[in-house]
């Protein structure tokens, strides 16, 4: 009977086992009483059965269950971990925190005086869904741009068609409202961790500010800047703000921090807000005297960014060329039928905005083919005098005897695309000549569309004979670029002319000047009429920038490619400016001093015709110094482009004028580049 | 050899089981069976051999390592269902849930939407108590990284990890009800300051969802975020709230082509609003000086959800023993457990010491007194019998119900007018059977047992057991008297309420004195603004039993204690009864009675009266409470409650319509359910 007991235990153990001789199981109790020889039988089948199963168990045991033993370890062990962080005290988990600036003042004894508004820049400021198409489900108000990007890995096309904008008229796709977050959080911190407002925030409010008089002017940085005011009236409703928040804080006036291309927009704005209302909003002359204390530019983009012809020309910048020359073959792979960049391309020229940010006057400022402000800048020497500063003494001879040597060949910076890296070294005299306009009223038959599947870039329709002859002209200027992109980018151009200029005006008072395609363009605007009004260029030096390219056509003549692409093999010879085929300059990783300074330095100071009541003008340069260790992060010194907003004498030039100093008390000018040299070279007008 | 010596010994044996001469034949079976037996045993010895190395493994896999196994089994169970349900098609629950219920009624968005309506009017919402986002802007060292996140709203995760500094920093100032020096935490702004008040727990994302489905978008909506801990006027002098409010409807007008917007405040929303349509009017020291027809060309719409006009009972409570329904009911289940001082937690006393500071609770003390809220002996709401409302969907039986409801309430009706009574016999007897010691005279004895009560300060501990015991022999409170109680048992929050609030009903609404900012959340003591072409909806839910009066009793232990509490024994005899754990309850939305929601649009502004000079329309729409069919219906989309009311799908529809144009009149005018006019008719306000 024990036996059989035991059998019966298996079957209720192992049913599936014992299915076969479920059959029997279910007699043998009565069997076994008339007839004793089933049973052992049963038992043999037993026997054989056990050893089975001992033969698997172990197995068992050591597949699933070790992994299953291992992750639980894992996990228990990052839990305690975790557990211990959270339990330790604020102050032990850091290394020693270097006090914040805003502390530091708070005891100096400044408090909150003038309300400040921050401008965010392109590509720092969030978007949200309002409507979308249904692929977006459960999107509703879920962050498209900014915070974790998760849709991105999700829907990767979902999203691209989210964020796309109007091929033709720059604004919303049908049944699709994307819109700017509003608030604060609009971009403090772009991705998780990232900072970008957040740590200008609490430092301002170390000293008492508070939502009161702490205003983030979000808007859609896709749009162009007077589209935004037609959609989602963002202009309107900054003037009111900035007017509530005046009138609020007891009558005192507001300084506005705007951020690299909000630098623009902003400008665009103090033209906006005192033309008349059917075009502007008619705030009259003197609003911007009344209300304004100072503007301080951080990162301003006053006169473009060559970085932006690359990526309208090509969709590709300094990062996507050198991860193309580690690894050749990931990004233009057709493998995994991604077309990273051909979809960027796409998307990123349906935004009106990124045009403002194209290289604004011509080869008066930018250089021409033998000539550029910035010739005889060593960037060797820089970096040595940026990065060991100790050593500067020790070389200086050497740097002098090698700037002597560079005399006869200066980088062209002016040449913004060149292509092939001879063309963009030799004398203007040997290069071919050919009128841009001659090629472009070639015929643009569109060449097999049928193959190129969904992507769709305006190079599709251009026939391959044209784009030949792109690479013909070997190099472009500033000037010539207007023309190159009117050529390959004709519709995105289209809607750009109705809104941006980038030229240099002969005489600010001719009547076309008050469109608004021109307000947001230093060298065609007059500053408002506001001479209590201090603008500060806050920029960060001592980073190599970009400044113009070397590029190649694409080896490929598939229609699906960008026909396009920086040539990464060009390297310069030993003085470094050139590299991965891209010239550099000094600047903030993104806009070179010239961009960010000329105005503060030269086009606005003293009374100029750019400056007509002699606004007081401020150049604040800070040197860039690397994070000295991991724990610091992104650096408290640093003088990237976005990382400066981290930048302990940045905020502390912020909060000093947002406490009620002016430029003279914080020290005027702190210049560390050669701005003041490259800016006298430039012959404008003033 | 072996088998040989187990014969024998078999052998041996058999003798004297069996007879000798079946020995013989009976060996070769037996042998047979030995044998048998023998591998029996073999097996056994293999078995227990197999059984030890089981043991022995198991030995390697001690208690950590099974543990181990078991939380990486259910992690990576857990990670997979994860990965599957992010995998899953968005719709999937949606379309699991059809499947069971059968096909869900479109939002009232994309019904409209496809009616044809867009948006029209700019809409504003203004939140009430509690549901806002707070944060932090400056705050003592225990809060150290907590700079803007959120105190209050979200997950509460402070609560559980600092909790003495989270209420450090959640109250405010006990003599000004402003900032402590060094902590400013401040209002959420944007629509994100309201939408969900805790992860899943929606108050104004439904409602958002559904206008953005008809075209809404931020630049014509607006949340007039607000510190509601502070009084109205106090977000004025602190942070300009009134004034922003003000400009950004402006902003809203103008850059909408002039058209008017809709406002739609919430629970005490309501009453800030008020304060906010006088103050807009009123010239600029005090007022926002916006001119005397600044609300006729804003304002369109005023659509009040749940908005206790009146003030609810539930303040009361609130402010006198921290308590409310819900915790009474936790006292009555587990007895001792809130009162344990074993852990030192002292919970309701600190909550009543930290919402003491909140001025703004005080804005909801029941207004009116007597003649709105009922006397000793009679109250509007009396005959109510709360199984009415169930009976009532059987719609033939109204008639017969009433009958026997009537009867019932004859027999032993609810003194709801008693507010506040001391045991459940002084509740229920005739009012010249109460004697009543005067209170407010009795001398407040000295300062019992300050050190022992530690850190946790309530003006309790100021009062004395002399004082404690006058208040419980006055038995009985009613509206009027309320107001003296408590400024009896906490008179420096009522120092500063009464500076900002009024509970009264005016006699002569010119008096200058009118002129004061602490009247202008009180409907009954401020005329609306002149606005002919104003409409002003009140929308609540119905069919909840809410807090009406309380019954209570001295507190046990009277040291550290808040010394009264909800007496949770007093129970009605019948289920059908309004007293249930100490509480009465009348008809609402679980937390304003119908009373304070729709009086002033039912009666005190109906027409062209005293406190609605210029006439604007006023409406009721109310909305019979259903509960969620399911579970997976969430909290429902015909709910009355006071905050899911929010889901209603009918209101939604109402404010759509609104929004984009609609009137009153279009909506079908009043929509009622309770008794609101009959009791209306019994309060005798002069108009």
């Amino acid at each position: 009977m024990a036996s059989i007991l035991r059998f019966r235990k298996l079957c209720y153990v192992e049913p599936v086992k014992c299915s076969s001789l479920g059959f029997e199981s279910f007699e043998t109790p009565k069997i076994e009483k008339k007839d004793e020889g089933i049973g052992p039988s049963i038992e043999n089948v037993l026997q054989k059965q056990e050893k089975k199963k001992s033969k698997r168990q172990p197995k068992e045991w050591r597949c699933v269950d070790y992994c299953c033993w291992t992750i639980g370890y894992v996990c228990t062990t990052w839990w305690l971990l975790l557990f211990l962080y959270h339990c330790l005290p604020v102050t032990l988990t850091g290394f020693q925190v270097p006090e914040p600036p805003g502390a530091r003042l708070k005891r100096e004894g400044l408090t909150a005086l003038h309300p400040v508004v921050l401008v965010p820049g392109i590509v720092t400021g969030g978007l949200e869904l309002w409507e979308g198409r249904p692929c977006a489900d459960g999107l509703f108000r879920k962050r498209l741009w900014g915070g974790s990007f998760t849709e991105i890995f999700k829907r990767p096309l979902c999203w691209l068609e989210h964020l796309s904008l109007h091929n033709e008229t720059g604004l919303d796709p049908p049944g699709i409202r994307v819109r700017a977050v509003p608030g604060l959080v609009a971009a403090d911190y772009f991705a998780p961790g990232y900072f970008v407002w957040a740590v200008l925030i609490e430092n301002l409010a170390r000293i008492g500010y508070e939502g009161k008089n702490l205003h983030m002017a979000a808007y859609d940085w896709r749009l162009s800047f007077q589209n935004t005011e037609i959609r989602d009236q963002a202009l309107s409703r900054l003037k009111s703000k900035i007017e509530l928040m005046f009138e609020t804080n007891g009558y005192k006036k507001v300084v506005v921090v705007p951020h690299s291309m909000g630098v623009i927009y902003f400008l665009h704005f103090l033209k906006w807000v005192e033309s008349p209302p059917p075009m502007g909003g008619g705030g009259g002359p003197g609003w911007c005297a009344k209300h304004i204390k100072a503007v301080m530019n951080i990162g301003p983009a006053f006169l473009g960014v060559p970085k932006t012809v690359s990526n309208i020309f090509s969709a590709e910048s300094k990062d996507v060329a050198f991860v193309r020359a580690m690894a050749p073959g990931v990004l233009d792979s057709e493998m995994l039928g991604l077309q990273t960049l051909e979809h960027v391309m796409r998307v990123s020229r349906t935004w009106d905005s990124i045009i403002s940010l194209m290289p604004k006057g011509g080869e008066t400022i930018w250089g021409n083919m033998d000539w550029s402000p910035e010739e005889g800048y060593d960037c060797d020497l820089a970096r040595k005098r940026y990065m060991k500063p100790s050593l500067n003494d020790k070389k200086s001879n050497n740097s002098d005897g090698k700037r002597g040597f560079h005399i006869e060949d200066y980088v062209k910076y002016g040449r913004i695309i060149s292509f092939g890296k001879a063309a963009s070294q030799l004398p203007s005299s040997q290069l071919p000549t050919l009128g841009l306009k001659e090629f472009s009223s070639t015929s643009t038959s569109s060449s097999s569309n049928s193959p190129c599947g969904e992507v769709w870039t305006e190079y599709d329709e251009m026939s391959r004979d044209s784009i030949q002859k792109v690479p013909e002209n070997k190099a472009y200027t500033a000037r010539t670029l207007v023309d190159l992109l009117h050529f390959v980018a004709p519709k995105m151009m289209r809607r750009a002319e109705a809104h941006f200029s980038h030229g240099i005006a002969e005489n600010l008072d001719d009547p076309k000047y008050a469109h608004y395609k021109y307000w947001s363009n230093p060298l065609e605007t007059k500053l408002p009429d506001a001479p209590d009004m201090e603008i500060y260029c806050l920029c960060g030096v001592g980073i190599p920038t970009e400044r113009s390219y070397v590029y190649k056509p694409s080896p490929s003549d598939r229609c699906k490619s960008i026909p396009f692409r920086i040539d990464s093999s060009a390297d310069g010879s030993d003085n470094g400016c050139l590299k991965g085929g891209v010239y550099f300059v000094d600047g903030d990783e993104s806009v070179p001093v010239l961009s960010a300074g000329f105005m503060c330095a030269k086009g606005w100071r003293g009374r100029t015709r750019f400056n007509p009541s002699g606004i007081a003008t401020y150049v604040r340069e800070y040197q860039h110094k690397p994070p000295a260790s991991l724990l610091e992060g992104r650096g408290i010194e640093s003088g990237a482009h976005v990382d400066i907003m981290g930048n302990v004498a940045l905020i502390e030039d912020v909060l000093r004028v947002a406490a009620g100093a002016t430029g003279a008390e914080i020290g005027g000018d702190t210049i560390y580049s050669d701005i003041i040299r490259m800016s006298e070279r430039i012959n404008l007008q003033l | 050899m072996n088998l040989v010596r187990r014969r024998k010994a078999s052998e041996t044996e058999k003798p004297s089981v069996s007879d000798s001469k079946t020995t013989n034949e009976g060996g070769e079976e037996e042998e047979e069976e030995e044998d048998d037996d023998d591998k029996n045993k073999k097996s056994k010895k293999a078995v227990t051999k197999k059984k030890k190395r089981k043991v022995e493994e198991k030995g390697k896999w001690s208690c950590v390592d099974s543990c181990c196994w078991f939380i990486g089994c259910i992690c990576t169970i857990w990670w997979f269902l994860l990965l599957l349900y992010n995998a899953m098609p968005a719709s999937f629950p949606q379309y699991v849930t059809e499947a069971i219920t059968g096909p869900l009624p479109d939002h009232p968005g994309v019904k409209l939407r496809k009616e044809g309506l867009t948006a029209k009017h700019p809409v504003v919402f203004v939140p009430g108590i509690v549901t806002g986002g707070l944060e932090l802007w400056e705050g003592h060292q225990c809060a150290d990284g907590l700079f803007r996140k959120r105190l209050w709203g979200g997950t509460f995760g402070e609560v559980y990890k600092r909790p003495l500094c989270w209420v450090e920093h959640m109250s405010l100032d006990n003599e000004t009800g402003m900032d402590p020096p060094g902590i400013r935490v401040r209002p959420v702004t944007g629509l994100v300051a309201a939408d969900y008040f805790a992860p899943g727990y929606f108050v104004w994302a439904v409602l958002i969802a559904n206008l953005a489905h008809i075209g809404y978008e931020e630049k014509t909506m607006y949340m007039a975020a607000y510190d509601w801990r502070i009084s109205f006027e106090n977000t004025e002098v602190r942070d300009q709230t009134l004034s922003r409010i003000k400009s950004n409807i402006e902003l809203l007008v103008a850059t909408n082509g002039g058209k008017k917007a809709v406002i739609i405040p919430h629970s005490m929303g309501a009453l800030y609003f008020l304060h906010f349509m006088k103050w807009v009017e009123a010239p600029a020291p005090m007022g926002g000086g916006g001119g005397s027809d600044w609300c006729s060309k804003h304002i369109k719409a005023v659509m009040n959800i749940g908005g206790p006009f009146l003030g609810v009972p539930k303040a009361v409570s609130g402010l006198f023993s921290a308590e409310a329904k819900d915790i009474a009911v936790a006292r009555a289940i587990a007895p001792g457990f809130l009162d344990n001082d074993l852990f030192r937690l002292q919970t309701l006393q600190h909550v009543m010491r930290m919402s003491r500071t909140w001025d703004s609770t005080m804005s909801m003390i029941p207004k009116g007194g007597d003649i709105i809220w009922g006397g000793l002996d009679w109250s509007p709401e009396e005959g109510y019998v709360p199984s009415k409302k169930r009976q009532r969907n059987n719609g033939t039986q109204i008639a017969e119900q009433n009958e026997t409801g009537s009867q019932v309430s004859q027999t032993k009706r609810g003194n709801y007018g008693r507010i506040i009574s001391f045991g459940k016999d002084v509740a229920e007897a005739d009012s010249s059977e109460i004697e009543m010691i005067d209170f407010r005279d009795a001398v407040k004895g000295s300062n019992v047992a300050n050190t022992t009560c530690r850190d946790v300060w309530t003006e309790y501990h100021d009062m004395g057991i002399e004082g404690i015991r006058a208040v419980a022999e006055y038995k009985v409170y009613t509206a009027g008297s309320i107001l003296d109680l408590l400024y009896f048992v906490a008179p420096k929050m009522m120092a500063r309420g009464s500076a900002h609030f009024s509970y009264g009903i005016a006699d002569d609404l010119d008096d200058p004195k009118y002129k004061h900012y602490k009247y202008w959340s009180n409907p009954l003591e401020t005329k609306l603004p002149n606005a002919p072409e104003m409409e002003i909806y009140s929308m609540y839910g119905v069919g909840i039993p809410t807090e009406r009066a309380y019954i209570y009793k001295l507190s046990p232990s009277a040291e550290c204690y808040i010394p009264f509490q909800i007496d949770t024994s007093a129970k009605g005899e019948n289920e059908d009864s309004c007293l249930k754990d100490g509480v009465y309850a009348v008809d609402g939305d679980e937390t304003v009675p119908v009373l304070s929601a729709g009086f002033m649009c039912a009666k005190g502004w109906r027409g062209k009266t005293r406190f609605n000079p210029s006439g604007i329309r006023t409406y009721i729409r109310e909305y019979d409470h259903a509960p969620p069919a399911n579970l997976l219906e969430g909290r429902g989309t015909q709910s009355g409650a006071h905050v899911d009311i929010m889901g209603n799908f009918a209101l939604i529809e109402d404010i759509l319509r609104v929004a984009a144009g609609a009137t009153g009149e279009d909506l079908g005018g009043d929509r009622v359910y309770s008794d609101i006019f009959k009791w209306s008719e019994k309060i005798k306000l002069p108009l």
